[in-house]
């Protein structure tokens, strides 16, 4: 393992002890207003106030379990989806493997923000499970087709051949010979749709179509985009979440780049 | 020409499937919304304005769902696409098709500008591995790590609002009127520097990557080898071998993830208040107005379906085997 | 004679308008090998996964103790496999023991890994390795060990040891031999080395743009040659006393549909009607050898 792969794995190490611990250590209730408004960071706020004298640390810190269980929901439910589709379409060929490559292309095609937007918003109650359920749906097509293309490949290798001249069966074939090889597929599948959800997700509570009733980076965005707190001069109000949006998504593109290096020797450094 | 008749299929069915869902999602979800919408204006509504409302978001419960789905099509066709709130009474059409050109202007331009230059970077990173480029890569990589709506409040913050060098937001100067004068043409190139740049930075760091990762690939092959041993010029093994190849992947990468930077893209939009869909489309969401939401998704649908049959052009004019698989 | 264990009868196989196997027939008996020897794209591993039934095929049916098996995993306890790179027919992520656990499970069989690993000569802690940190010798004889898990009757071996080191080869084709006289297995070698076909076989088929060409005992096939096509195949083997003629590749429509001898392009000995009519097997000299080629029947007419 690299050093880069390291602080990836270490930064998103920080984030979900955050997530789990964030709630004891903020230093105040997120929602809880103050006279403190609009104050710079300090010694009591660390990240400063918004505009109604909640403290921005502590909305920080809450709002990272948001993010990291849409991130975790969806990372799961679209690499089950993508490991269906695309495994299943690769093995079959033919006919299934038409139509599951279309399904795939077509969900990769047609823009993804503007459907959520709509689905989100025509939504009785969009909270976080709902939302993090519908991103899924879209969030599964590419992973599908990287593991079909990889499964293509696999499937008339000589060892798979040689598995069903011994008499194993369909499934176990798929299921024990063809998938553990597809593991750092799987892995950085995984780790791109983490990405992926996050950002969607932070990026729909930035455009306030998410119920705004619980905190993630990105309803402080919102919150701070709709108190102008550009024009105030108030970066301190969306620097920090958007470091953090940013800080997450390296590392785990850094921990994506492991896992690329790892499967594909060509791209390790070459050591001068 | 197989391969375009295959391709020009496949976007035949995902404009079908696009339509479909739009057509399917208010008769699906619960709630109604639109209904809402029709009580409150009340008697401003009038006749036709009522009758394509019901046609498109299923109000006619009467009717069969083929016969609905039959008018659907009926409306799309003769580009009817009801009403919208936001900008009451004017139609949906008219609202798209004057955001139309200002997405596309800034949107195209940007991505274009960011694949290419994104492309080039890669060339030379992936051919000299381990130079000052290609240590870059982290650096690209935390940029496109970066949403780019928060970049694009950044660029506010700093360009605008600390140090006012440029306007923050719209898409021209108001007061003036869209006409082809000099002074109208700076306006708008000096509104579209700020969403532009921030497009092309975030945007630019998957194109290297992409294009990198293709260039390590390909350069170990024998070709590029065989190349070298002839003793030809580095840059003519470089662009005329590896690049060539290498690029491939990356154009038919740039059509599938049109969908995704289009999206990215709105954003921008919406922070600079630019007067393009994603904008119209935002203004759309604080209002439920859902006509006008699914107008927006239907034309950049179509906007990502043409550029992909662009990209696939593009793609068999580099690509000599698929030329001749037709 | 041996009892038949596997007999192919008119086997095709075709693939878009290719032929790749075009009616071909022939019987293994137990405690005997039969080598099929081609070039590449002869036809010979497709015959090989025809056997194996990994390859349905498009017409012609294969026998097994006489019987048409129609299940599959009954079929596989009796017809196992080796393939060609043992590089390749070893699944990476699995040890050793898995490979050669899952058919012992599969066809319920009573004996130990390390008595399979004792089988092919090897030692019994290779069980908890990985593919890669065995040598391709090591790895072709777990590939066998693999195979003879099931207990099967018929033994299927596609070039088993071209893809290993000269050095090693004997080893591994000696320990082949071995097995099918200790367990009478009916053992198909496929090659495209014809002296190894002499050694190791003891009926040779010659096969050639998907047809068998020549058949017979595999001393005579070897020592005299009666088809065109195996005479060149054995001059072209190296041999630094005389000089070679070259054997041209196959042109691209051999594989073509044709009504003729489909080695009539490259034979030196072809008449005018070897590219009409496609010629019929018939007996050369020694009873039990024959050839398909006009000459012999020409000569018998």
């Amino acid at each position: 393992m690299n050093l880069k792969t390291k602080l990836g794995l270490g930064v998103l190490a920080f984030f979900a002890l955050v997530a789990v611990a964030g709630e004891w250590v903020a230093p105040y209730d997120p929602s809880a207003m103050s006279d403190d408004l609009l104050s710079p960071p300090s010694g009591a706020h660390w990240f400063g106030t918004t505009m109604t004298g909640q403290d921005v640390f502590s909305q920080v810190l809450v709002g990272t379990r948001g993010v990291m269980v849409v991130g975790l929901v969806c990372g799961v439910l679209a690499t089950l989806l993508s490991i269906l589709v695309g495994v299943t379409a690769g093995f079959l060929g033919g006919a299934a493997d038409e139509a599951l490559s279309m399904l795939s292309n077509v969900f990769l095609v047609i823009p993804a923000l503007p459907l959520i937007i709509i689905v989100a918003s025509m939504l009785p109650s969009a909270d976080t499970v709902l939302i993090a359920a519908v991103i899924s749906l879209t969030a599964w097509a590419w992973g599908a087709r990287v593991l079909r293309a990889q499964t293509m490949s696999l499937r008339r290798r000589d060892f798979v051949e040689a598995a069903r001249a011994s008499g194993e069966s369909v499934w176990r074939i798929i299921v024990f010979e063809v998938l553990p090889n597809l593991t750092a597929v799987i892995a950085s599948g995984f780790v791109g749709t983490v990405i992926f959800a996050v950002m969607l997700q932070i990026t729909l509570s930035f455009v306030g179509v998410v119920s705004l009733s619980t905190w993630n980076w990105g309803t402080i965005l919102f919150w701070a985009q709709s108190n102008q707190a550009l024009g105030l001069g108030a970066w301190w109000w969306f620097v920090p979440a958007g470091l953090c949006i940013a800080l997450l998504g390296t590392a785990l593109a850094l921990i994506n780049f492991g896992i690329d290096e790892y499967a594909n020797p060509r791209l390790r450094k070459v050591r001068a | 020409m197989t391969f375009l008749l295959r391709r020009g299929v496949f976007y035949l069915v995902t404009l079908w499937a696009a339509i479909t869902v739009n057509f399917l999602l208010p008769r699906l979800l619960p709630g109604d919304p639109v209904q809402a919408m029709i009580t409150k204006l009340g008697g401003r509504l009038n006749s036709d304005a009522m009758a394509s409302l019901y046609v498109l978001f299923g109000l006619d419960e009467d009717k069969s769902i083929w016969r609905q789905y039959v008018d659907y099509w009926g409306a799309l066709v003769r580009g009817d696409l009801g009403l919208s709130f936001t900008f009451f009474p004017t139609p949906v059409a008219d609202v798209l098709s004057q955001s139309l050109p200002w997405t596309l202007g800034l949107v195209g331009v940007t991505t274009v500008i960011a694949f290419l230059l994104g492309t080039l970077l890669g060339v030379y990173a992936g051919w000299r591995r381990g130079s000052w480029l290609d240590s870059l890569i982290p650096v690209t990589t935390f940029l496109s790590s970066i949403p780019y709506f928060w970049l694009g409040l950044i660029a506010i913050s700093l360009f605008s609002v600390t140090w006012p060098l440029l306007p923050a937001s719209g898409g021209y100067a108001p007061g003036l009127v869209p006409e082809l004068s000099g002074e109208f043409v700076g306006s708008v190139l000096e509104h579209a520097v700020l969403p532009g740049v921030t497009i092309v930075v975030s945007s630019v760091a998957g194109w290297i990557l992409g294009m990198r990762n293709m260039m390590v690939t390909v350069t170990a092959e024998d070709y590029v080898l065989v190349a070298k041993a002839k003793g030809l010029p580095q840059r003519r093994i470089m662009f005329a071998y590896a690049a060539r190849n290498a690029v491939l992947p990356s154009i038919s990468g740039f059509a599938l993830s049109l969908g995704f930077i289009v999206g990215g893209a709105l954003l921008v939009e919406m922070v600079f208040s630019y007067p393009g869909l994603g904008y119209v489309l935002f203004q759309g969401i604080g209002a439920k107005d859902y006509p006008l939401m699914q107008g927006v998704f239907l034309v950049i649908t179509l906007a990502v379906l043409v550029a992909n049959l662009l990209a696939d052009v593009g793609y068999l004019l580099l690509d000599p085997r698929t030329r001749r698989e037709g | 004679m041996d009892e038949i264990a596997l007999e192919a009868k008119g086997l095709v196989k075709t693939y878009k308008r290719v032929r790749a196997v075009q009616d071909v027939s022939f019987v293994l008996r137990r405690g005997r090998v039969t080598a099929l020897v081609g070039e590449s794209g002869s036809g010979k591993s497709t015959v090989a996964k025809l056997l194996a039934r990994l390859v349905e095929p498009t017409a012609g049916e294969v026998l097994l103790d006489g019987e048409r098996v129609r299940r599959v995993r009954e079929y596989r306890r009796k017809v196992q496999m080796v393939f060609q790179d043992p590089f390749a027919s070893l699944n990476p992520v699995h040890t050793i023991r898995y490979h050669l656990a899952r058919p012992l499970k599969i066809h319920r069989r009573p004996e130990t890994v390390e008595e399979l690993l004792e089988r092919v000569n090897l030692p019994a802690d290779f069980a908890s390795r990985y593919p890669h940190e065995l040598s391709g010798g090591q790895r072709q004889r777990v590939a066998i060990a693999r195979a003879l898990a099931a207990h099967p009757e018929v033994l299927l071996a596609d070039e088993p040891v071209s893809m290993l080191d000269v050095s090693i080869r004997l080893g591994v084709l000696n320990l082949l031999l071995d097995l099918k006289e200790r367990l009478r297995l009916a053992v198909l070698y496929i090659t495209h080395d014809i002296a190894s076909a002499r050694y190791f076989a003891d009926e040779t088929f010659v096969m050639y743009g998907g047809q068998l060409v020549e058949g017979g005992d595999s001393e005579t096939v070897t020592q005299q040659p009666a088809h065109p096509y195996t005479q060149l195949l054995i001059e072209s083997a190296p041999d630094p006393e005389r000089s070679v003629a070259a054997l041209d590749a196959p042109a691209e429509e051999n594989t073509r549909v044709s009504d003729g001898c489909r080695f009539a392009p490259r034979c030196p000995k072809a008449r005018s009607r070897c590219w009409t009519d496609a010629p019929p097997r018939a007996e050369v000299g020694i009873p039990g050898h024959w050839a398909a080629c006009w000459l012999y029947v020409e000569a018998v007419a």
